[in-house]
């Protein structure tokens, strides 16, 4: 263990409530403080409510770490246009999965978020674009939306004097690319999805040209809870440019694979600590930070600060907070290539590098994977790679050339290994969740 | 093999029933009222035809540019971008082995490969009896259950090739099957529906499954000190079938 105990170290805040009966009810929100920021914003004029987000320095959940409050404040005032927010729920990569779990134990802390970034942006439309696959999720989404309007959190008069409001619940139908915030929005106008050019951003011209703010189901959850507690409160976790909680998503080869709410900048090897480190007897071999796109880490990176700031001096990027663990049974080959697979079944075919480039990657690892591929191929990989990373029209192909390029700088003896030695050097069977069930060789845990 | 079709051009395709088409608009309207511009009803309007039939079909296609007042270009553009859109008809049950690397690694690929044995089938088809549609489907946001196992887009959290088994078993002798997370699992066609945008009618089914998986309160029970000092064991499957 380490020197703190996780009482100390982890702060749930959204999760708080996870675990009361009917989490997912307005009578369960409200009775766990659900709804009381509410009044509070609505009484702000909206400018102040902008500025208070601000200075909280509450930064984008959803991967990139922008301001929130900077997002909102670049949508222009008094153009005679409607204004739109539009909540990126379509939770789609690899490895993260915190704001499924977030809207199926506590979607109300969704929906105050909404309102009270309504009344700051002046719009009276927002829209969930939730990811179709997660039917459990959309059913309590769609009944949490019906428990507000009933309420009147939401409709007529919602935003007090600045008047009405409503939510449309979206679900998507099937695609990663719909995460990426201007494909998004041109699959909730009813078209294939497929990233936008820009400038303009959505801020000036977003979903039907109008100005529109895009944010991820966990930035604004948190908003309630900042308005709620204060900004110093918020401030008082994490860092002077990370500040805040937020959701890790620990998974893979770990005892306790789970949710664990904590303060930007806790380490892996803090998180691995309390939760009980890797599975018994093995030890981390390599994890992303935040996602497949974010550039992966081993075991040398166990104690980076976690928040934008200490992952993207480590040499990758905060992404999500999916900490995805494989251990040494884990073999690199096989993982990248499976991610490549995704890249290219993914990519929406707009862009040439991209829509080339993540196909030759696939031919190239398939074949290095079964033992089939030259040394040649490994330059070839990063050299593909190269031509499609910073050279894409969105950020799909910069996360496809990201395991790429991470997996060669570590593990290129391994990639190697599977050229000279004309196949995969590891047991697929020593991986999965169940490899040890009949094991009594349980070796020292060792993070 | 291709699905090209390289004969003739097809005949436009016929109309649905008066009846069904009657239901259909009253449907469609509903929708197209949640938006400011008809056009974003598309997504929900194909989940919709997909509900009538299993699929969308040539027919289901022309309906939602019939009340879009798009080509029916314009749509086949959108339904073939969609994975979910099936384009063939398919079983009652879609039962999806998340293959991407995290649930592979863990155990995906094995179940995959099992399913693929034990059913007799392949990536995108239908058992004989029509029951069991069996696909790979990519990262579905579970990754602390990994590995996951999606029936009709329905969480089956921890599985093993010996539970996945077990389930497609169950659904085609159809016996009642409990998702870990999530309500008791209606056919596709029903949950093509809710993904239109219609809220499932059946009493308790919003509430079914709990607040919240155990992983999504691991970091909780720590915090709360409540969490067993002992890991605990990853078995799983379903959740015992409820009387």
């Amino acid at each position: 263990m380490g020197e703190q105990s996780p009482e100390k170290l982890l702060t749930p805040v959204l999760s708080a409530s996870w675990d009361q009966e009917d989490s997912w009810t307005l009578d369960n929100y409200r009775a766990h403080g659900g709804y009381r920021a509410l009044p509070k914003a609505l009484a702000m004029p909206p400018d102040e409510v902008i500025a208070y987000v601000k200075d909280s320095g509450l930064r984008g959940r959803g991967g990139a770490g922008f301001p929130t409050g900077m997002k909102w404040q670049f949508i222009p005032q008094g153009d005679g246009k409607p204004h739109y927010l539009v909540v990126n729920a379509d939770e789609s990569e690899p490895g993260t999965c915190k704001d499924i779990p977030l809207l199926y134990a506590s979607p109300h802390a969704l929906i105050e978020g909404i309102v009270i970034a309504c009344h700051a942006i002046r719009s009276h439309h927002a829209f969930v674009y939730l990811r179709g696959e997660v039917v459990p999720v959309l059913r309590r989404l769609q009944a949490a939306v019906a428990e507000a309007y009933r309420a009147g959190y939401l409709g007529k008069g919602a935003l007090g004097a600045g008047g009405d409001l409503d939510i449309t619940v979206h679900a998507g139908a099937g695609a990663y690319i719909c995460g990426e915030e201007t494909a998004l929005l041109d699959s909730l106008e009813g078209r294939r999805g497929q990233p936008r050019l820009r400038p303009p951003f959505p801020a000036v011209a977003g979903l039907y040209a109008c100005p529109t703010v895009v944010n991820n189901v966990e930035s604004i959850a948190s908003v309630p809870a900042i308005i709620d507690r204060g900004k110093e409160w918020f401030r008082s976790m994490g860092s002077e440019k990370s500040p805040g909680f937020t959701l890790y998503s620990l998974s893979g080869h770990v005892a306790r694979p789970g949710q664990y709410e904590a303060p930007l900048g806790i380490t892996l090897r803090e998180l691995l600590d309390l939760s009980g480190g890797m599975r018994p007897g093995h030890r981390l071999k390599f994890w992303t930070p935040g996602g497949s796109s974010t550039p992966m880490f081993t075991d040398e990176h166990l104690d980076v600060p976690l928040d934008y700031e200490g992952v993207g001096a480590a040499g990758s990027m905060l992404g999500t907070k999916a900490l995805q663990c494989f251990d040494e049974t884990t073999c690199v080959v096989r993982a990248v290539t499976r991610w490549t697979e995704f890249y290219a079944h993914e990519s929406c075919g707009k862009c040439t590098p991209c829509r080339e480039g993540t196909y030759w990657l696939v031919q190239l690892l398939r074949d290095i994977e079964a033992g089939k591929g030259l040394l040649s191929d490994i330059d070839k990989l990063a050299d593909i790679a190269d031509n499609i990373n910073g050279k894409s029209f969105c950020a799909l192909g910069d996360g496809a050339a990201s395991p790429i390029f991470s997996s060669l700088k570590y593990f290129r003896e391994e990639y190697e290994q599977h050229i000279t030695q004309r196949g995969c050097p590891f047991d697929p069977a020593r991986s999965t969740a169940w490899a040890d069930d009949d094991s009594s060789a349980h070796l020292e845990v060792n993070a | 093999m291709s699905d090209v079709n390289l004969g003739m051009p097809p005949l436009p395709a016929p109309a649905y029933p008066e009846e069904v088409r009657a239901r259909l608009e009253k449907d469609a309207a509903e929708v197209i009222a949640r938006y400011p511009d008809s056009r974003s009803a598309l997504l929900p309007l194909l989940h919709l035809v997909q509900s009538e039939e299993g699929y969308v079909t040539r027919t289901g296609m022309q309906f939602c540019a019939d009340v879009l007042g798009l080509t029916t270009a314009e749509v086949t553009a959108v339904a073939t971008f969609y994975s979910m859109y099936r384009r063939k008809p398919s079983g009652d049950y879609q039962v999806g082995v998340c293959t991407n690397t995290l649930c592979a690694v863990l155990g995906g690929d094995a179940i995959y490969a099992a399913l693929q044995e034990h059913l007799g089938v392949g990536n995108g088809e239908t058992t004989e009896d029509g029951k069991v549609t069996l696909e790979h489907i990519e990262c579905n946001a579970a990754c602390d259950y990994a590995p996951v196992v999606m029936i009709n887009w329905e969480f089956f959290d921890n599985q093993t090739i010996e539970s996945a088994k077990r389930l497609v078993d169950d659904l085609r002798a159809g016996r009642k099957v409990i998702p870990t997370r999530g309500a008791p699992l209606c056919d596709f066609k029903q949950t093509a529906r809710i993904l239109a945008g219609f809220p499932d009618e059946r009493p308790g089914a919003t509430a079914a499954g709990g607040s919240a998986g155990p992983a999504s309160l691991a970091g909780l029970r720590l915090a709360k000190g409540e969490a067993d000092p002992v890991v605990p064991p990853r078995s799983a499957g379903t959740r015992a079938e409820e009387a």
